[in-house]
């Protein structure tokens, strides 16, 4: 692996082992019992439906909804494995590897360029995140209240700087950032009115707006590509 | 049963859950040969979700707004993600803007 990945790899480990050290910490100080943040962390490894577990038992919420509002959540990860399943292997390894995928996986698949890379960088940050993630909350759960306040190191920001950082490469292609303009529009309009995971996944809606586009894009250059003469004007802009 | 059974039941359940949703794409993809435009399809539905998870992690929190700190970090990531900036100067510098913004006083 090349040694810029691996560097951004690490530090989003960096990040995300302190946020697990906080969610570790968080969990035992509302009153759980210690080993349900690492019981969580080992067999869920899903930092936002952990969150919402331990949040709502630990506000005397009924377990059926804490599973319920935590599966809605991973639902997202339905639509991913469909985008990387790919990256994955054969036997074991897809067993393995299926357990590992999360956003930050995800993207830093997505993000690279060639087959080769991505394998690396799915299971470089797959691997490490699992560890990691689990050493944090083993940690924070037995420290206590060590680093609750995640907030106050910026690290709640740090996490969707991450995302954008990666997706952003695939943002730059216009039809790509225009859907992307509506999904996200879609999601922090219906944040307000559903259950948290929902609102992530009605961004879809905006799929067949980015479909079309390229299809027509496609259709453009296709044409121009046939008949040079009749679209001089747009040939000669180097833009889509 | 007693609440620690409970609570042991339900930490596996959403586990099992989880790595259900988790294998469908995985599995259902091995057994069928998707085409190219389906693949597309696959990817760009992906992008829409981390980019729909970007703003609803940067601005939204529970329901409600996040406060001005957080957006404000990741909107000074973007911007130097956008001119190119190495990835560890972005994440560091969205973080450290939502940490100062913080330390000043914005919520």
């Amino acid at each position: 692996m090349q040694g810029d990945l691996a560097r951004d790899i690490a530090l989003v480990l960096l990040a995300d082992g302190i946020v697990g050290l906080s969610f570790g910490a968080i969990a035992v100080g509302s009153g759980l019992p210690m080993w349900l943040p690492m019981l969580l962390s080992v067999l869920v490894f899903a930092g936002a439906a952990q969150f919402l577990f331990v949040g709502i038992i630990a506000a005397g919420g009924n377990p059926v909804a804490a599973v319920l509002a935590g599966l809605l959540v991973n639902a997202r990860h339905v639509p991913f494995g469909f985008a990387i399943g790919d990256v994955l292997g054969r036997g074991w390894r897809k067993w393995v590897g299926t357990h590992v995928m999360i956003d930050e996986t995800v993207a830093f698949a997505l993000a690279q360029r060639d087959a080769e890379r991505r394998k690396a960088a799915y299971w470089a940050c797959g691997v490490g995140l699992f560890v990691c993630w689990n050493v944090g909350v083993v940690l924070g759960a037995v420290a206590g209240t060590a680093v609750s306040d995640t907030a106050a190191l910026g690290l709640d920001a740090a996490f969707p700087a991450v995302l954008l950082a990666l997706v952003l490469p695939s943002l730059r292609d216009k039809a790509t950032g225009a859907a992307a303009l509506v999904g996200v529009a879609v999601a922090l309009a219906a944040t307000p009115l559903l259950p948290a995971g929902l609102p992530v996944l009605l961004s879809l809606l905006a799929l067949p707006i980015a479909l079309v586009l390229h299809e027509q894009r496609a259709r453009e250059r296709t044409a121009s590509a046939a008949d040079p003469a009749s679209s001089g004007e747009e040939a000669s802009c180097p833009s889509r | 049963m007693s609440e620690q059974v409970i609570l042991i039941v339900a930490v596996v359940v959403l586990a099992a859950g989880t790595y259900a949703l988790r294998a469908c794409g995985p599995m259902l993809r091995e057994r069928v040969r998707l085409p190219q435009r389906a693949e597309e399809a696959m990817t760009l539905a992906a992008v829409l979700l981390l980019a729909a998870l970007v703003g609803t992690a940067a601005l939204t929190e529970a329901e409600g707004f996040a406060g001005w700190a957080r957006p404000a970090g990741v909107l000074v990531g973007g911007v130097l993600a956008w001119r190119k900036a190495p990835f560890v100067v972005v994440v560091l510098a969205a973080a450290a803007t939502a940490a100062l913004l913080r330390l000043a006083g914005v919520p």
